[in-house]
């Protein structure tokens, strides 16, 4: 009997060592280590063996050839198993440069990307975002401005006038576009107390011929600071803050006398480039005293600057785009550039 | 305005014009002081290479009519001809000759090969082409004692000097003048103003001329007479600075008109004394009433038109603006009247508006003239036109009359120092003021810890304390107020809306959408066209008449922005606007508000509905398709209406085919349009955390058949109420139209996911749902399909 338990390992081994699938490997764990398989058909024959030495003997021959046997097939399967792995890895190459371009990304508009990061470098100063309508009255965009009927610098902001009816003259209704994100100071002054921290980007609106450095419909964004013993040095410092905040270090910036009637004193500030060069950048000022009592708000005890510039402008000087009209004509081509 | 530096030297002096570094300084300075300096014009450079030369004789062209050889000598001994196309010289005379190789201001260079490509040796030159006038009617002639080939230059007398082109913010009225910019220039670099103008004082007898004030828009009417005036020419000094500054020569009594103007800023009008019947009276004009204005057109005026009249009612000048042509000084001229005024800046602003006429005087007059500078401005008229008539006598007792109309002259305001420093953020004593405000005539007196500030009759602009400390603050410098950064209490954020809207851009940006800007204001037929009803605002005064109507949808501008991309072969393109529209309510503000506008091109309504589910999900908001009606301009049987509760929020679906033949698009196009202020107050709730069910799931498949009539979300709906508790998800996966199913139904295929919290799920949990799914179903008339 133990010529027979040899005989089967070793017929067993070579078959194993001959399998070129898992389908064989399995058939031939089944015929030799299943429960009818050749060594479990050889272990039921033990009980006829009468001498007891001789049985666990057996026995033990027979339990070391179910081991070899298993250890053998286990090893042969995980080869196996390894080789069809690569197999099938090896066929199923991909050239990665073949793949179909599919623009899947959409695009912020520039000028609210621009739009954006002004917020978040005013809301890194402390400042809140404040919003207000686009259909203003003249109430809020000049008299509450220190603009009052007939005063002369209306003139300079060409006007759009709104009305119901097309045969209104305009002004009559007392509604127009907002030239100005001004009106927003004063509704946030007559909507809040003091202090008041806020910018106001916004949408506006002059009665301009389009052409490469201007449109009709722009954007601006307004500051307003009323808080007790603000002073020109705090617009001052605030106009140098933002300057490096956004446009980085080696900017620099200055304030020059100007005239608004909203604000008193009043100024150009102009930004210094590392180049030396000097760019103007908006309008800025101390909030005149008469904008501070439309606003509800007592100037004795409260005084504020104001600042302002364009939107539009910083996304034209940030990418160098030469017509600000191609922002406005919604090509794929241009949106997606940016 | 523009001012030229020798002119401001005389009150300085303040820079070499040949210096550049100096020159650089002045223009600095000006900017420091709100005087802004748009430009720098370098002018009278001489051209090198034009000399004087004598005409010696004329030929006329044979072949030419035009053109003529011109003999010249040019110092040099030599004889030398040009071809030259003007005919206003003659033997004898001396003109400007630029030689060969001579470049001009134009950049050309004079060759040997001339008009007509003819030999010639050089070029005789007009004023324009040296760039020292406006004439081009002629050749410039010089002087016929000059010296023959010296630089025309030289015999002209013309220096090099600088154009300071200034932009005058509208608060500065006195540096409408030379000396108003060189006192203010002056005061900043701390130098004593020189005083240029000598006193002529009246040297004739009595000559008095009745004048009255009719309207209180003139506040003063000064009118004085002189006489031994011969008209003639200008000293060629004075021609060259007006000319600089832009105003033609004209004579010299004009000529000194505009000089006194310039350099004081007092408009003035010197009349034909012989012309004006005997006096003056200033009135408004009757409705109607004519008057040809010194530029030859007939002006017709309305009351609120102030004229100046003669002695006969005759109107002889629109008071402020522009004289009359009739009483213009002639050749024969001896006696002059000289009118100096002072209007009211509004009435005047009004008028040349309404003429469009705004002339030097006008822009001086509407910003606001100093109402005490006709004496002054009278001596320096006299003191100039003595110059080339020295015979003038300027006569006694003139009229100067005064209406109610004439400004305050005795204004003054109380500035406290502590609100200086409070509103500049300087620490300023009130001995630093004095030295600030007095070279610009505003005397300030101490009065304990307040001033007194007296204001002075030119700056009708200064009028309140803070007027006062912005002048404090310009003289001061801008640039020596420190800087601080004031510490907000609070700390800085976006609100949640716009937080919301930040999040809103993020989600469509994410699904491969661009962000575009389109007008909200669009032509008055654009709505209808998009098949959107409603009356919209309108602009009463639109610089173009297709740019009339606000919009009441973002449709339109998406479309025209399809429209365009297709037709430069972009099709697909997928687009969305965050936008106001502004539909009108009653007479007030429109009620204004924010909407999301979304197309896609080429692709179908259930795509909108993949960016609403997007939205719904990233935003936490709800509302449901409501296909039973169909918003304006909209598929009839691909869109709905996206119901918020009671609230109607928008629409979504697909384009109308006939809205997309109007606008030009040919794609299909799926459209999502929903009002966001709702959807971006709405509050998201925190999100709180749910554990992860770790029990098994089972998912159970469901094809039902359903009429065509029924929503699917109806379906999906009572499905989910059917599964209750057990639910976890539910998703349609398959939809099938055609064999097996009946004609105006389909098979809608959806995947139960299924699992309980507490417990494994046993097959009878699957079979109660299942059955309980089947008689959900049948209440839509959707049966099991087998």
């Amino acid at each position: 009997m133990t010529d027979d338990i040899t005989a089967a390992v070793d017929a067993a081994l070579g078959r194993v060592e001959g399998a070129a699938t898992l389908e064989a490997i399995e058939a031939i764990s089944a015929e030799t280590l299943g429960k009818k398989g050749v060594l479990a058909e050889l272990k039921s024959t033990l009980s006829k063996v009468d001498d007891i030495e001789e049985r666990k003997a057996l026995g033990r021959a027979l339990n070391q050839a179910f081991t070899a046997v298993g250890a053998a097939i286990d090893e042969r399967r995980a080869q196996l198993v390894d080789e069809e792995r690569s197999a099938r890895v090896q066929a199923e190459r991909l050239d990665l440069t073949e793949a179909m371009h599919q623009a899947n990304r959409g695009h912020l508009h520039l000028v609210t990307q621009a739009w954006q990061e002004l917020e978040d470098v005013f809301v890194g100063l402390g400042f809140t975002v404040a919003e207000g309508p686009e259909v203003e009255t003249d109430w809020h965009n000049f008299e509450a401005l220190n603009m009052g009927e007939g005063h002369p610098a209306r003139g300079e902001f060409d006007t759009l006038f709104i009305g119901h009816d097309e045969n209104e003259r305009p002004g009559d209704s007392g509604l127009l576009l907002r030239t100005h994100t001004s009106p927003v100071q004063i509704r946030t002054m007559l909507e809040s107390e003091p202090p008041i921290y806020i910018v106001a980007p916004g949408r506006v609106f002059r009665r301009d011929t389009p052409d490469a450095t201007h449109m009709p419909v722009f954007h601006q964004i307004e500051g307003l600071v009323v808080d007790r013993n603000i002073s020109m040095a705090d617009l001052a410092g605030t106009i140098e803050a933002f300057t490096r905040a956004f446009f980085g270090e080696g900017f620099t910036s200055r304030l020059r006398p100007s005239y608004f009637p909203f604000t008193e004193p009043s100024a150009e500030f102009d930004i210094r480039r590392p180049d030396g060069s000097w760019l103007e950048l908006g309008g800025c000022g101390m909030v005149h005293p008469e904008v501070l009592r439309a606003g509800g708000v007592d100037p004795e005890e409260w005084s504020g600057f104001a600042f302002g510039f364009g939107i539009d402008r910083m996304a034209v000087m940030r990418h160098g785009i030469t017509d600000i009209r191609d922002m406005y004509v919604n090509d794929i081509r241009f949106i997606e550039q940016f | 305005m523009k001012v030229l530096l020798s002119w401001l030297n005389e009150f300085g002096p303040f820079a070499d014009p040949t210096d550049a570094e100096a020159v650089d300084a002045v223009a600095a300075d000006l900017t420091a002081l709100g005087l802004a300096v748009e430009e720098v014009i370098s002018t009278g450079s001489p051209v090198e290479g034009v000399v004087a030369a004598r005409v010696l004789r004329v030929e006329q062209h044979p072949d030419a009519a035009k053109v003529r050889r011109v003999w010249v000598d040019a110092g040099d001994g030599e004889e030398r001809h040009v071809w030259c196309g003007a005919s206003n010289m003659a033997a004898g005379d001396v003109v400007p000759l630029a030689t060969l190789g001579t470049t001009m201001p134009n950049g050309m260079t004079i060759e040997r090969r001339g008009i007509l490509g003819i030999d010639s040796e050089g070029m005789l030159c007009s004023a324009v082409e040296l760039g020292i006038g406006e004439d081009h009617s002629g050749i410039l002639l010089l002087d016929g004692d000059a010296e023959l080939g010296a630089s025309y230059a030289e015999v002209l007398g013309i220096q090099p000097d600088v154009i300071f082109d200034l932009d005058l913010t509208r608060n500065r009225p006195d540096c409408w003048s030379i000396a108003g910019v060189a006192r203010d220039l002056a005061a900043w670099r701390s130098q004593p103003l020189s005083q240029v103008d000598g006193r002529f004082a009246a040297n004739g007898d009595n000559r008095s001329i009745p004048v009255s004030i009719h309207s209180s828009a003139c506040g003063r009417f000064t009118a004085t007479v002189m006489s031994g005036v011969r008209v003639g020419s200008s000293p060629e000094w004075m021609a060259r600075r007006l000319e600089a500054l832009g105003m033609r020569s004209i004579n010299n009594v004009v000529d000194v008109s505009n000089y006194v103007m310039l350099e004081l800023g007092q408009p003035n009008h010197a009349y034909d004394l012989a012309a004006i019947g005997g006096g003056f009276s200033v009135r408004s004009a009757r409705d109607g009433e004519k008057l040809t204005t010194l530029d030859d057109v007939e002006r017709t005026c309305v009351p609120d038109d102030v004229l100046i009249c003669d002695g006969n009612d005759v109107p002889v000048g629109l008071g402020g603006v522009m004289g009359g042509a009739d009483s213009e000084i002639s050749q024969s001229t001896s006696e002059v009247v000289l009118e100096i005024a002072w209007f009211a800046p509004l009435g005047i602003m009004k008028t040349a508006s309404r003429h469009g006429l705004r002339s030097e005087a006008s822009a001086r007059y509407e910003r606001g003239v100093d109402p005490l500078l006709a004496e002054r401005a009278v001596q320096r008229f006299a003191e100039l036109l003595s110059l080339t008539c020295p015979d003038l006598v300027v006569h006694a007792g003139g009229a100067d009359e005064r209406s109610s109309g004439m400004p305050d002259l005795s204004r003054s305001v109380v500035v406290r120092m502590s609100e200086v420093n409070r509103i500049l953020g300087t620490d300023l004593k009130p001995g630093d003021i004095p030295s600030l405000l007095d070279p610009i005539g505003l005397t300030a007196v101490l009065n304990s810890d307040a001033l007194e500030v007296s204001l002075p009759s030119w700056r009708p602009d200064v009028t309140s304390e803070v007027d006062v400390i912005e002048e404090i603050a310009r003289h001061f410098g801008y640039e020596h107020i420190g800087r601080s950064v004031p510490k907000p209490t609070g700390h800085g954020h976006l609100s949640q809306m716009q937080i919301r809207r930040r999040r809103l851009r993020e989600v469509l940006v994410g699904h491969g959408i661009s962000e575009a800007m389109p007008n909200p204001i669009v032509a008055p037929d654009t709505m209808e066209r998009a098949g959107v009803s409603g009356d919209t605002l309108r602009i009463l005064n639109p610089l173009v008449a297709d740019e009339s109507a606000l919009r009441l949808s973002l449709r339109p501008g998406l479309l025209t922005a399809l429209a365009h991309n297709e037709h430069h072969r972009r099709s697909g393109v997928s687009l969305f606007e965050i936008g106001r529209v502004y539909p009108p309510t009653g007479d007030g503000l429109p009620s204004e508000h924010e909407v999301l506008g979304v197309v896609l091109a080429g692709r179908d309504a259930h795509a909108a509905v993949a960016v609403w589910r997007e939205i719904s999900a990233a935003l936490g908001v709800g509302a449901m398709i409501d296909q039973s009606s169909t918003p304006d301009g909209m598929h009839a049987t691909r869109s709905g209406v996206l119901r918020a509760g009671r609230d109607v929020i928008g629409g979504i679906g697909e384009i109308a085919p006939e809205v997309l033949e109007k606008f030009g698009v040919s794609e299909r196009v799926a459209v999502l349009e929903i009002r966001i202020d709702g959807i971006l107050s709405a509050s998201r709730g925190s999100g709180s955390y749910r554990p992860i069910n770790r029990m098994p799931s089972s998912d159970l498949d469901l094809a039902f058949v359903m009429s065509d009539d029924v929503a699917a979300d109806r379906l999906e709906r009572a499905l989910r109420q059917a599964a209750a508790a057990l639910l976890v998800d539910v998703n349609l996966f398959d939809t099938y139209r055609g064999r097996g199913v009946p004609e105006g139904h389909r098979s809608l295929a959806w995947r139960l996911r299924l699992q309980a919290r507490d417990r494994n799920l046993t097959d009878a949990d699957v079979a109660d749902v299942k059955s309980a799914c089947e008689a959900a179903a049948a209440k839509l008339g959707a049966e099991l399909r087998s």
